[in-house]
C-alpha cells in the first residue's frame, strides 16, 4: 500500500468517528445541573454565607472601584450608571452580548473595558487583574438567583462557532469538550466528579487556585489538561465557547460569586 | 517501506514523528515495538502515575497504594486475562483502532491529532519503551 493510500484509509476511519461525535446533542434543559450539586457541604456552605465566601472580598473592591473616578475623565462608574443593584440587575446574566457598534459578541469583562475607554478615558484591565475580576465579580453579583438569558438571535453565529469548538477533539489527548461535559458528566477524572461545565457562577473562587478566576482562566485549565495549544484571554475562540457555555445553560441560575472546588 | 503491506489481512501504520511504524493484525500488533519485553515493574510505575501513564484518570484497578482512581473505563483487574499481549499492545498505541469514538488516547500516534500544544507536538503520549513495558505489566493482571 502507497503511503497516500495508507493517509487516505487512516482519514476515512477519522470521518467515521467524528460523524459519530457529530451526531451528538446539545446538553437537553431538563438535565441540566450545576456543579453546587455535586459540591461537598462544606464547599456549598463556604459558597451559600457571605461572610464566608471568599469572592465577596473582591465584590467589595468592585464596590469601591465602582465609585471611584477614574480616568482622565475623571468619572466613577456610578456617575453615569447610579446605583449598581438597579441599573447593573440582571445585566451579567445575559452577557456575552451582541454589540451593534463592533458588529460582534462583547464580553462582561469586554464591557467593562470598553466603558473604561471610551467613558473614562483610562487604560483597559488585563484578564485576572485584580481590578478586572473585582469589577466583574460585583456586577455578576447584581445577577445573582438570575436566569440565563443571552439574546440568541443576534448570537446565533457565535454559539454555532462555539458549538463547533466545544465538540472538536484536540490536544495531545485528543479529547472534545463534549465528550467530557456532555458525555461524561457524573463520572470521576481521578478524584474529581466531572461537571457539566456551566459558566453560571463566574467569576469564581476556587479552592484549587487560592483566588478567583473568569471563566477564560477555567476554560484555558481545560485546553492546557488535554494537551491543546490554549488559546489567549479575549480571543475569538475563548469568546465562542463562553457564548456557547451560556446558551447551553440558558435558564440556570447565576451564582456568582461561586465557590468550586 | 514504511507503509509497504507484507502479509494479506495486516493493515500497516506509517511512521510518523519519534513513532516507528508497525503492523497491524484483526485488533492486535503482534510485535514488540521495540524488539523486546518490557518490564511489569517500570509498567506499573507508568500505569499508577497520573502525569505519566495517565490510566488511573479514567480507570480502576487492583492497585490499593493509588487514590482517587477513574471511574470512565473498565476496570483493569484481568486485562491479561481478556486479553493477549498484541491485543493489549494495540489498545495501547491506539485504542481508536477497536473502538472508533473511543475517549481513551491513542498513546503511541502522532498523527490525525489537532491543536497538539506545542510542547507534545510530534510526541506520542508514551515512547515505544513505555509501551512496552505498560503491556508487560498488563499481561501480569491475571485474577478475575
Ligand atoms: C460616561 C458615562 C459612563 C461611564 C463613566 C461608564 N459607563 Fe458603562 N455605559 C455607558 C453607556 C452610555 C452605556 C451604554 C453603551 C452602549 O449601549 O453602547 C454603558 C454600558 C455599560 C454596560 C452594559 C450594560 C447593558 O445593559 O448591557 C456595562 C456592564 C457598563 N457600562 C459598565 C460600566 C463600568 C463597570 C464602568 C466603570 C468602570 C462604566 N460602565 C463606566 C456609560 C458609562
Ligand atoms: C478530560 C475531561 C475534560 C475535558 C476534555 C474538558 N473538561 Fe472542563 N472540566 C473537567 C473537570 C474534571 C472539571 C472540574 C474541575 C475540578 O473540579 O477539578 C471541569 C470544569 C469545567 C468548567 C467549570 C464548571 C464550573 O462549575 O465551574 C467549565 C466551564 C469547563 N470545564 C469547560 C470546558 C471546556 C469548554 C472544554 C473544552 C475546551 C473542557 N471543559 C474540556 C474535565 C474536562
Ligand atoms: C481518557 C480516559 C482513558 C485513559 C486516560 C486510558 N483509558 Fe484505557 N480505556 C478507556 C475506555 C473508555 C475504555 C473502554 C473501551 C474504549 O472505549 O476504548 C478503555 C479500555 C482499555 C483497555 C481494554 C479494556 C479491558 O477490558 O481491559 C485497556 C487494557 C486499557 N484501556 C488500558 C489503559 C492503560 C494501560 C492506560 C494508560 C496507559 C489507559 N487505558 C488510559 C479510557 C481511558
Amino acid at each position: 500500500m502507497s503511503p497516500m493510500r495508507c493517509a487516505a484509509l487512516l482519514a476515512g476511519l477519522l470521518i467515521v468517528a467524528s460523524a459519530i461525535a457529530g451526531a451528538s446533542e446539545d446538553l437537553p434543559r431538563e438535565k441540566q445541573r450545576s456543579s453546587y450539586d455535586d459540591m461537598a457541604p462544606a464547599t456549598r456552605a463556604m459558597q451559600d454565607a457571605d461572610t464566608d465566601n471568599p469572592g465577596m472580598l473582591w465584590v467589595l473592591d468592585g464596590e469601591a472601584l465602582w465609585r471611584a473616578k477614574t480616568g482622565s475623565a475623571a468619572r466613577a462608574c456610578a456617575d453615569c450608571h447610579g446605583d449598581a443593584k438597579q441599573s447593573m440587575a440582571g445585566v451579567a446574566a445575559r452577557y456575552p452580548a451582541f454589540d451593534a457598534k463592533r458588529g460582534g459578541p462583547v464580553t462582561l469583562e469586554g464591557r467593562i473595558n470598553a466603558c473604561r475607554v471610551e467613558n473614562q478615558n483610562a487604560q483597559t484591565l488585563a484578564y485576572e487583574s485584580r481590578e478586572l475580576l473585582a469589577l466583574s465579580a460585583y456586577l455578576a453579583l447584581q445577577s445573582r438567583g438570575k436566569p440565563i438569558a443571552i439574546d440568541e438571535k443576534k448570537l446565533g453565529e457565535t454559539i454555532a462557532a462555539g458549538r463547533d469548538i466545544f465538540r472538536q477533539r484536540q490536544g495531545q489527548l485528543n479529547l472534545s469538550c463534549a465528550q467530557c461535559h456532555d458525555q461524561h458528566y457524573g463520572g470521576k477524572l481521578a478524584g474529581n466528579t466531572i461537571p457539566q461545565g456551566h459558566p453560571n457562577g463566574y467569576p469564581l473562587y476556587r479552592l484549587e487556585w487560592q483566588t478567583l478566576g473568569s471563566l477564560q482562566r477555567r476554560l484555558r485549565n481545560c485546553l492546557t489538561g488535554i494537551r491543546a495549544e490554549n488559546h489567549a484571554y479575549g480571543s475569538r475562540e475563548l469568546i465562542a465557547l463562553e457564548t456557547y457555555l451560556m446558551w447551553r445553560a440558558r435558564g440556570m441560575s447565576m451564582e456568582s460569586p461561586a465557590v468550586r472546588p | 517501506m514504511a507503509c509497504a503491506a507484507t502479509v494479506a489481512l495486516a493493515a500497516p501504520v506509517c511512521a510518523q514523528n519519534d513513532v516507528k511504524s508497525y503492523e497491524v493484525r484483526g485488533d492486535a500488533i503482534p510485535q514488540s515495538l521495540t524488539g523486546t519485553t518490557g518490564d511489569p515493574t517500570r509498567g506499573r510505575e507508568i500505569v499508577t502515575n497520573r502525569f505519566v501513564g495517565l490510566c488511573m484518570l479514567c480507570h480502576t484497578g487492583p492497585f490499593p497504594d493509588v487514590p482517587q482512581q477513574g471511574t470512565l473505563a473498565p476496570d483493569l483487574k484481568g486485562a491479561g486475562t481478556r486479553w493477549s499481549v498484541a491485543q493489549l499492545r494495540m489498545r495501547i498505541v491506539d485504542s481508536s483502532r477497536v473502538v472508533p469514538d473511543t475517549i481513551m488516547p491513542a498513546y503511541y500516534r502522532t498523527d490525525h491529532l489537532q491543536r497538539v500544544a506545542p510542547q507534545f507536538r510530534g510526541k506520542p503520549v508514551l515512547t515505544a519503551e513505555q509501551i512496552e513495558d505498560v503491556v508487560a505489566f498488563l499481561a501480569t493482571l491475571k485474577e478475575n
